[in-house]
């Protein structure tokens, strides 16, 4: 099968060029001091020592928390949706998960800037309190709206993930365990819930991720001064101009990323192995 | 029963909630897009003067085209690429099959503004002036992961001597993989084309970083244009959601039609 073998060789040389080289130029660029020019580059770690300048320890911080409360929003809403519509009738669960999966698929910059109109001081929100002779709540450019923002944007990737997880569940199971003399509140908490725990840790990646990256979300509703760790990467390359510490700061966001993606990973493991030693233990 | 109906009830009212909030911005986007005048809050009327205003924009049409055409042409050949790569790697050695996959994942796995800012300072060392055909190039790169990890499940689960039969009944390579491989794939290689035409359409970040002398996508229109309101964006918006509603519908209608085809074969 040599010939079939030989189609992938033009993609080695592609994929080096476009995807290997520039996560080596980050690097480089993250290390380096001068100008924009690869030829004339000096080893430095001052890129990432200006991070640790508090007011860019600040950023790191907020972003974590938007995305850690982001996530949690995430799961608190997006389980029991997940869990009702796993288990309505079977059209029931295509129609509804078609009707979740609908908004993912419109332009992410198209459904934030949707809600400036609805948040804005004079909009849809304010507008009714107003008419309901109740006093204007300021919500954009807040905590709120960006939070807001994110959940809008990312709810649906957790409910995706949690229903999954729950529709290929094994229902031999559940009923096992109702007839075994397990309530209803046993049954969840001592299997539907752990079996469905990978859903859950696959949705976690899947909002966290994308929460503490984002730029459009924090700049659109939390405004100009509202800074996260993407905004800064923005900033840094579009108008301030220093390359180095911007590829520094993307650096550390990859490193941040990739370990909270094997923490989940590894949790994920320990998981499925207590949930199997627990079934071992449970054969008495 | 009493229990069971409350639950219903619960049940229906969050699943409720939930589609009311995911829908509202969307409906007052759309509806707001024919009012009679630039506020998207006070209905004055209906109007349909943004679309109008919409389509004698010159920047918003261009945008549009700048949308489409490298769309097309980044799925058109990333498809391409990335199926044939597929192919490639399930019949090279385990090593070099690994080496694809994992490089590959980067790009997948990485924020997105990570993998921008790398073709970034890419092009930059390279001197390679931003433009069109930078932003074309982007949208292949990332694409292609995404097609070959859409293909090569199908490829897993194909007989690994069929395309050896093919040639021992005498048909060329070219053929054994035109008339034999290929076909046998497809549903991996359509949803692979689907997932990088919908990536590309919807792509800001890369876009924004690697396209430059004022070739602008929709998304880097829709940023630079959000800070003043025009109902101009609702009236593109309402377009695109329309499209985007349709294009599902007959994807999720296609299989049901296909059903019925095979039958009427039959």
């Amino acid at each position: 099968m040599k010939v079939f073998a030989n189609l992938a060789k033009p993609y080695m040389v592609w994929m080096t060029l476009f995807i290997v080289i520039p996560m080596l130029l980050i690097v480089l660029f993250a290390f380096t001091t001068h100008g924009n020019s690869v030829l004339a580059f000096k080893f430095t770690l001052a890129n990432f020592g200006k991070f640790f300048d508090p007011v860019f320890l600040k950023v790191m911080l907020k972003s974590m928390e938007v995305a850690i409360i982001t996530t949690l929003l995430c799961i608190l809403i997006g389980y029991p949706i997940a869990y009702v519509i796993a288990n309505v009738k079977e059209q029931w669960q295509t129609l509804l998960m078609l009707l979740i999966t609908i908004p993912m698929w419109i332009n992410m910059l198209v459904r934030t800037y949707a809600w400036i109109s609805i948040l804005s001081d004079s909009g849809l929100i304010n507008s009714f309190l107003a008419y309901l002779h109740m006093g204007p709540i300021k919500m954009m450019y807040t905590d709120f709206a960006v939070i807001l923002g994110m959940v809008y944007n990312f709810l649906p990737f957790m409910i995706l993930s949690i229903y999954t997880a729950l529709a290929k569940m094994d229902k031999a199971v559940i009923n096992a365990s109702y007839d075994l003399g397990a309530n209803g509140t046993q049954t969840f908490l001592r299997i539907i819930f752990p079996l469905s725990l990978p859903g859950v840790i696959s949705g976690i990646t899947l909002v966290f991720l994308p929460a503490v990256s984002t730029f459009i979300i924090p700049k659109f509703l939390g405004g100009g001064q509202y800074m996260l760790i993407g905004n800064l990467i923005e900033n840094q390359f579009i108008t301030v101009g220093e390359w180095n510490f911007g590829s520094a700061i993307s650096l550390i966001m990859a490193m941040i990323i990739m370990g909270s993606m094997y923490l989940t990973r590894r949790m994920d493991k320990d998981i499925v192995e207590q949930a199997q030693s627990a079934h071992g233990g449970a054969k008495w | 029963m009493v229990g069971s109906k409350n639950r219903f009830l619960f049940g229906a009212i969050l699943i409720g909630t939930v589609l009311f909030f995911f829908y509202a911005p969307i409906m007052s986007l759309m509806i707001f897009s024919f009012n009679n005048s630039r506020s998207l809050t006070a209905w004055a009327g209906f109007s349909t003067q943004w679309y109008t205003a919409l389509f004698n924009n010159r920047e918003m049409m261009n945008a549009i085209n700048t949308t489409v055409l490298v769309a097309v042409m980044s799925t058109f050949i990333s498809t391409a690429v990335g199926t044939l790569t597929a192919i490639g790697i399930s019949k090279s050695r385990k090593i070099i099959r690994e080496i694809v996959i994992n490089v590959n994942s980067f790009p997948i796995l990485n924020p997105e503004i990570v993998t921008a800012i790398g073709l970034m300072l890419l092009y930059s060392s390279l001197s390679i002036e931003k433009g069109l055909l930078t932003m074309l190039l982007a949208h292949i790169i990332f694409s292609t992961p995404y097609v070959i990890l859409s293909v090569l499940p199908k490829l897993r689960s194909l007989d690994p001597d069929i395309a050896e039969a093919a040639m021992d009944l005498g048909a060329t390579p070219m053929q054994a993989l035109r008339k034999v491989i290929v076909p046998l794939i497809l549903p991996g290689v359509i949803s692979g084309a689907l997932i990088a035409f919908t990536m590309s359409f919807d792509d800001f970040v890369i876009s924004y970083f690697v396209s430059g002398n004022g070739v602008k996508n929709i998304s880097i229109m829709v940023y630079t244009m959000s800070k003043r309101i025009n109902p101009s964006i609702n009236a593109l918006s309402t377009i695109l959601v329309v499209i985007i509603t349709l294009v599902l519908l007959v994807i999720n209608l296609l299989p049901l039609l296909k059903k019925k085809e095979v039958r009427g074969v039959e």
